[in-house]
């Protein structure tokens, strides 16, 4: 076993308003300068929908990750070696920038120095690439609470496998069902980028997991864009070089938060540490399909067990990353409680960013002006555990987006989730008086896998956390690795150990 | 010395040291500019058409010329057989015909897109006229001077060889007609323009990738266990250690 440590953000899906904040948050950081303007590394999308840059999900046009090949062999969808290499002249799965948007802002100078007139002055959308006026038809979050879902929420591809009827349903407006999906680089344990890059540019951290490209090394190649099922990597058209999330490292490192996370409005996001098996990663990535997410999930390692303590040792990992990893919120949402699913295991790069999936309404029918719930009236305290199907947002979906389109792990989590908020409602409306709840809720919470502490527990971690509690980071000591590499003191009186030259493009 | 004596005899050697020292000091210190400056995400259409043609016709074509001049026996023995020749010189007419469709296409496209005309500076206009000059002159001499695979080892190799030996013979040249002297001429002007440009991309080439496992896992601080290299790269400026690359998968 060699167990090594990974950064891993765990998303509520249950508490996303879609605010975007994160989203600016992070382009204000990292994205705001010119070639990167139509980078997000972190977005939000509304689901159903086509996302950002549309059809990401589409690997029969963009080749993104990995795939078993008939002898059970690994390999990347996007190339071999060779082909990797022959390919570098031009790349056909390689997204265009239409495929993202043509990055705008508006001439607001018009506005001031436009001569008198009769009508107030108008600023025009403008490209930032070429500064000339464009017609703005898209952008990173055009489908935005299901706008235009006649063309994005219809061809969203993880539909595939919703009946016809429940689709048509989804088109009623009184059925109608949304959920905002954050997005950032999963920072994978097999990560496609990695795989695809001919030059060796790209490369995951040991300490901490995170994915990072080194840019001094990056030739604009371009295979990573194509090979990252996820889009996450972003070619900047000014530099030449490759960008992508890099999980804010230099605020980890200080304990800070990402960007994003820090930012975020709705308080959905935790962080912390996850130790992993180094050695099973070759093994998990190639399993079949329907063992696949079991796979993965196995590969997270009880920073509790004596076993698991005496080989991270033995591998070198520090007793502050230990202690920080038995803190780990997302350990507690991921292992403990069993309530989060990675983002499309499917593509066998073993992302290693959490989602809990949404609950949504219950599906409603229009009766003679009322809307009524779909559900027997004797059980309208949303004891939904029998009626999953009634959800609004289809089972299925939710499978196609996290469990390989198997609906059984998607139910076990909503029933727990459900299970969660019955039991806080009997206690605290039915019974406030007392605080105690009957038997029956507690078999209720037995047979979703709970018990009263654990329900509690998710319930505090859920709705009540500090900063504290949501973001566990472990001590980075990354002045001790500095020393190992440089000598601090011979770079006195200099500005610091960033870029000899800036960052511009070669000719 | 008369002006054959610089161009064939001196010029050579500065684009020569030229271009290696440039490249070397470029790569120690700026490696962050050498990059292939693709512009794919902003326009893909013609330059399918374009960069295609364009790099294969030219990289098959380059290597051709490399064998004539280092093995120009290999030539020779090939085109013992007429028809083998007429083989020869129908590919290589066929290859600068494709390169000279590509590059005209790439031109185009600068020009004529607004977002590739943007990225453009003039370090890639001169080098496309660089290669523009070499590859119509290249064309012009397989129709116009042909069985060129046939004579050029004869005319260039000891010429070539007198440069390598550095006792430079520019007399060997003297004599050939000026499209064959702006073809070897505009050779140098490539040498000469390669490590300031986007050029420098051709020694980038990846091969290294058919040796390195798939995954790339670095370490910053040196571990206790030998599960990761210690670093040995002394006052090395490099942030990072590289590892034990892992998962061959
Ligand atoms: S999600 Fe991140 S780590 Fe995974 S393949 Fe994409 S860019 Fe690489
Ligand atoms: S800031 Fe938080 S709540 Fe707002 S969109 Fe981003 S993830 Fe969702």
């Amino acid at each position: 076993m060699r167990v090594r440590a990974q950064m891993s953000m765990l998303f509520h899906l249950d508490k996303c308003i879609g605010c975007h904040t994160c989203s600016v948050a992070c382009k204000n950081l990292w994205t705001d300068r010119e070639g990167a303007e139509y980078m997000w590394w972190n977005n939000v999308e509304t689901r159903p929908g086509t996302g950002y840059p549309v059809g990401w999900e589409d690997q029969d046009h963009y080749k993104g990750g990995w795939k078993r090949d008939k002898k059970g062999k690994l390999k990347l969808t996007l190339h071999s070696k060779g082909g990797g290499v022959a390919k570098a002249f031009y790349n056909p799965s390689l997204p265009e920038l239409e495929d993202y948007y043509d990055p705008f802002t508006f001439k607001y100078g018009d506005l001031f120095t436009g001569p008198a007139q009769e009508q107030q002055a108008t600023a025009i959308p403008i490209s930032k690439i070429t500064g000339q006026p464009v017609e703005i038809s898209s952008g990173p979050n055009w489908d935005d609470d299901l706008g235009g879902s006649d063309t994005y929420a219809k061809n969203d591809v993880s539909m595939q496998g919703v009946t016809q009827e429940v689709r048509a349903q989804m088109e009623e407006l009184e059925r109608v069902v949304m959920n905002y999906l954050p997005r950032i680089c999963n920072h994978c344990l097999n990560p496609a980028c990695v795989g695809a890059c001919p030059s060796g540019a790209i490369y995951k951290r040991a300490e901490d997991g995170v994915v990072l490209v080194n840019e001094d090394k990056c030739r604009g190649w371009r295979q990573c864009v194509s090979a990252c099922p996820y889009k996450k990597v972003y070619y900047n058209w000014t530099t030449g070089k490759s960008e992508k999330c890099i999980l804010c490292f230099p605020r980890m490192e200080t304990g800070q938060a990402p960007a994003c996370a820090h930012s975020c409005v709705g308080r959905i996001r935790y962080m912390g540490v996850l130790l992993y098996d180094a050695d099973k990663i070759e093994e998990m990535a190639s399993s079949p399909e329907d063992e696949l997410l079991q796979a993965q999930m196995d590969m997270i390692l009880d920073p509790n067990d004596p076993q698991v303590i005496a080989a991270a040792k033995a591998s070198g990992i520090d007793d502050g990353w230990m202690d920080s990893a038995r803190r780990s919120p997302v350990y507690r949402f991921v292992k403990d409680w069993g309530l989060a699913l990675p983002l499309h295991p499917e593509y066998r790069t073993g992302a290693m960013m959490f989602y809990i999936p949404p609950l949504s309404p219950i599906v409603s029918t229009i009766e003679e002006g009322l809307v009524r719930l779909d559900l027997p009236s004797e059980r309208r305290d949303f004891e939904l555990l029998d009626e999953l199907d009634k959800a609004r947002m289809p089972v299925q979906y939710l499978a196609n987006l996290f469990s390989i389109g198997d609906q059984e792990p998607i139910r076990h989590i909503l029933k727990k989730m459900l299970s969660v908020r019955s039991y806080k409602r009997r206690q605290s409306v039915d019974n406030a008086a007392t605080g105690q709840v009957d038997q029956a809720t507690i078999d209720m919470l037995a047979d979703a896998g709970l018990d009263e502490q654990m329900a509690e527990d998710i319930y505090r971690l859920t709705t009540l956390p500090t900063i504290e509690d949501r973001f566990v980071f472990p001590p980075y000591h990354r002045e001790v690795a500095i020393e190992e590499l440089n000598d601090p003191l011979s770079a006195k009186g200099s500005t610091g150990f960033g870029y000899l030259a800036s960052p511009k493009r070669g000719a | 010395m008369t002006s054959n004596d610089f161009l064939f005899g001196v010029i050579p050697y500065v684009v020569g040291v030229l271009a290696i020292i440039v490249t070397i000091l470029r790569w120690r210190m700026r490696q962050f500019t050498v990059s292939s400056l693709s512009s794919q995400l902003l326009e893909s259409r013609k330059l399918y058409w374009g960069s295609i043609p364009f790099h294969w016709g030219l990289s098959i074509i380059l290597t051709l010329h490399f064998i004539a001049l280092i093995i120009p026996q290999a030539f020779e023995l090939w085109n013992g057989a007429p028809l083998r020749l007429y083989l020869l010189e129908i590919t290589g007419l066929a290859l600068g015909l494709w390169a000279l469709f590509g590059i005209c296409v790439l031109i185009w496209r600068r020009y004529s897109d607004q977002r590739v005309m943007t990225v453009t500076t003039k370090s890639d206009l001169l080098v496309l006229g660089v290669v523009l000059v070499q590859i119509i002159t290249g064309v012009w001499i397989a129709i116009g001077y042909r069985w060129g695979s046939y004579w050029g080892t004869a005319v260039f190799v000891p010429y070539v060889r007198s440069l390598f030996y550095f006792q430079p013979n520019p007399d060997l040249v003297a004599a050939l007609p000026w499209v064959l002297k702006t073809h070897v001429l505009s050779f140098f002007a490539f040498l000469a323009v390669f490590p300031f440009t986007r050029l420098v991309h051709i020694i980038t080439l990846p091969l290294q990738y058919f040796a390195r496992p798939w995954q790339k896992v670095v370490a910053n601080r040196t571990p206790s266990t030998p599960d990761f290299e210690p670093n040995t790269t002394g006052g090395s400026r490099a942030p990072v250690v590289v590892g034990a690359d892992d998962s061959r998968v």
